[in-house]
């Protein structure tokens, strides 16, 4: 019963045929169930699936603590059609992405009513995120044929009513909005003249849509481009005249799983939850054939021949993922130095081995390699996507490593590509110039690693890499990046508290905190921005509001230099404590002692793990550390400065 | 033919309303079954639709009084197609 269609998400394995008797176990079963309910969203589901899946969800959100480990969202919809078939579509789509959603639905077509009114259901309910759903009914885009200057003012005016709802939720609740593009209509007016003629639909809504684009840009709010989503399935499967009259459901309700897919992807990404490592399979994976059996001169790889070029498209397709930030990793059953001979040698291999952070090939099985991937590079196994084409390795990975994504492959090698792509394992919602970077920055990591193998002693490896640590207040020019590892750090978190773009803007030069800003550089290479930290000044304490730094750096006695920056500007400012917190969540265990192994004293541990710690600023003594530190002017200027605090 | 039908949209109902153990007759209406409402009828004339390949028009969809009238309905389609 495999569907290979987008719409049957064909890169997710099909639905235990058992399906509707595993939810009724669930139903029935005690929690914590969040692992079960996500591996069982982690399938193909229809619509009929989606419902009795978010069925189950919603049964057990009344239980606490039945949906852990999955991750509270609150998603608000504000919607012109019917959102009652989106909701447990989300809902059921969301466990498959860690979250326990709840959703809020506005009223039927009162979009600026939701968003403006402060007592609105979804204003009153302080969603996370607001998904703003309009279609071309919703909005007033009046098709003028031949008409520039009313074109113009239709969209400009269209997009001041999107920019008002914004504004309403942003300012009542202090969302972010996932504001949606329109899907062109399917009907022609004059033919492909459409495209010409100022005026008419197929230009209002292209119009629109690329107008939107430019708004969301740099903004707190999101966009979800349903536009792409239905002119990837055909814009004439997508809209369905019945359905829209019979009950204004916006679009064929065969699609509601891939547009859920969609919106969760845009959630996790939010959320920090995109995938950050593609580990990729040799043999019939990037070549065909075997290397170890076929030897260089046999294997299939190449232009000229169909298979060879299919293969090409993979390498091309983990080339582009490199380009923008994905690290690459191998994981083969092989003899090492034969496995690295095509990367070597053959003249047709686009991938090098330069490109990788992390290469395994050996005989160990690839749930222990992939481990070992995770560890090199300081990643998560949630980060981990593994392509492979051979079902066997891919159901013992899904079976032991339950956090890393296996995409299902079809048989034919030309839509490998296509399907890795598809299933939406590295969904951004940013892109800065650290990114571009990161995937050299993975693979220096793993070069550092090796380095400090052959050290004798860690103090001496660490000196032999000559980190600089530099410190600065936030400011306008880290802005983004600091928006973005505030969003991104799940590890190394200590509160795990999320800011905006706009609420890091107005903490800079904000006279009650103290800001900074970590980049580390080394021997090997620029690290960029790795850490964050915000304290509030409390009396004569300050409390550490916000504590993370990026996994890459951890064991190079950042942490120290970063506390030793800290008391270093308590003191000027006349602090007598800091006070830190730990907040656990079900990915910042690695934290739990961060604050004792830096001399904190523990004030008190509650029953849910959280602690409060505190450190006499006077009676800290810094250390002798084996990093340099560099820090801009403006640091004196903060409030720390004697006379500017209160 | 009939009897085919009625145990394919057994099959339909029992995924749409959740409930295994559902059982179908030509008589059965919507005040019979929890949950069929107007929004799951949207939801049962979609997923019938695709299992069956067919396409049912508004007016078709709101006028069935009973399962009866959709297998009829479904075996009249079929038979055209």
């Amino acid at each position: 019963m495999k569907d290979a269609t987008l719409s049957g998400l064909f890169w997710l394995p099909p639905a235990p045929e058992d399906f509707f008797e595993q939810c009724e176990v669930l139903e029935r079963s005690p929690g914590p169930l969040g692992r079960r309910l996500r591996a069982l969203a982690s399938t193909a589901l229809d619509e009929n699936r989606l419902n009795r899946l978010a069925k189950v969800v919603a049964a057990l959100h009344a239980a606490p603590g039945a949906l852990d480990p999955l991750t509270p969202f609150r998603l608000g919809i504000s919607s012109n059609a019917t959102t009652h078939f989106l909701v447990p579509a989300l809902i059921a789509t969301a466990a498959r992405y860690g979250f326990a959603l709840e959703c809020i639905e506005g009223g039927f077509d009162q979009t600026l009513q939701d968003a403006s009114d402060p007592g609105s259901p979804i204003n009153r309910a302080r969603p996370d995120a607001v998904l703003v759903a309009l279609d071309h009914h919703g909005l007033h885009l009046r098709a003028e044929p031949g008409d520039e200057p009313s074109e113009e003012a239709s969209v400009i005016g269209a997009i001041a009513h999107i920019d008002a709802i914004r504004r309403g939720f942003s300012g009542n609740c202090g969302a972010a909005c996932i504001v949606q593009t329109l899907a062109r209509p399917v009907e022609p007016w004059f033919g492909s003249f459409d495209a010409v003629l100022p005026g008419t639909p197929r230009r209002l809504v292209d119009g629109f849509n690329r107008r939107l684009a430019e708004r969301i840009r740099g903004s707190a709010d999101l966009l979800l481009d349903a536009a792409a989503v239905a002119e990837s399935v055909g814009l004439a499967e997508w809209h369905d005249p019945t359905l829209w009259n019979i009950g204004k459901v916006a679009f064929s309700s065969t699609y509601l799983a891939l547009y859920a897919e969609a919106v969760c992807r845009l959630v996790a990404a939010f959320r920090g939850r995109s995938r950050r490592c593609l580990v990729l399979d040799l043999d019939n994976t990037l070549w065909g054939g075997v290397i170890g059996d076929d030897g260089l001169s046999d294997i299939v790889l190449g232009q000229g021949d169909p298979t060879g070029e299919a293969f090409l498209q993979v390498q091309r397709a983990a080339l582009a993922l490199r380009q923008r930030g994905i690290a690459l990793a191998v994981c083969s059953k092989n003899e090492d130095e034969i496995a690295r001979a095509p990367f070597r040698n053959h003249p047709e291999m686009l991938l090098r081995e330069d490109h990788f952070a992390a290469f395994r090939a050996n005989w160990e099985d690839k749930a222990s390699n992939l481990r070992a991937i995770a560890g090199a590079l300081s990643l998560g196994l949630e980060s981990l996507v593994f392509l492979d084409d051979n079902p066997v390795e891919r159901g013992l990975v899904r079976e032991l490593l339950p956090e890393v994504a296996v995409p299902e492959l079809p048989d034919d090698p030309a839509l490998y590509a296509r399907t890795l792509l598809s299933a939406g394992y590295f969904e951004a919602i940013a892109f800065s110039a650290e990114d571009r970077g990161r995937a050299d920055a993975y693979r220096d990591n793993t070069h550092r690693e090796a380095l400090r193998e052959s050290a004798s002693s860690i103090e001496d490896y660490l000196r032999s890499l000559k980190t600089v640590v530099d410190f600065r207040p936030f400011d306008p020019v880290g802005r983004g990046r600091i928006a973005q590892l505030i969003a991104k750090s799940n590890q190394f978190n200590l509160t795990t508290r999320r800011y905006s773009e706009a609420e890091v803007a107005r903490m800079e030069g904000d006279p009650s905190r103290f800001t900074l800003q970590v980049r580390v550089a080394d021997v090997f290479g620029d690290s960029g921005m790795v850490c964050v930290v915000i304290c509030v000044r409390e009396g004569d304490d300050w409390r550490i509001d916000t504590w993370l730094m990026s996994c890459r750096v951890l064991g190079r006695m950042v942490e120290e230099a970063v506390l030793g920056e800290l008391v270093r500007h308590a003191r000027e400012g006349g602090v007598r404590r800091l006070l830190g917190t730990y907040l656990p969540t079900d990915r910042n265990q690695l934290v739990e002692d961060h604050y004792g192994r830096l001399g904190f004293a523990l004030l008190e541990r509650n029953e849910s793990g959280a602690s409060h710690w505190a450190l006499a600023v006077d009676k800290y003594t810094p250390r002798e550390l084996p990093l340099s530190v560099s820090r801009s002017r403006d640091l004196a200027s903060q409030p720390s400065a004697p006379g500017s605090a209160r | 033919m009939e009897d085919a039908i009625l145990a394919r949209l057994t099959g339909i109902f029992r995924e749409v309303f959740g409930e295994r153990s559902l059982s179908l007759s030509r008589e059965t209406k919507a005040s019979d079954i929890k949950g069929w409402d107007s929004l799951s009828h949207i939801t049962l004339m979609l997923s019938v639709q695709r299992a069956f390949r067919v396409r049912l028009s508004a007016a078709e969809t709101s006028q069935l009084k009973d399962v009866g009238a959709l297998a009829d309905l479904l075996s009249a389609k079929l038979e055209r197609s």
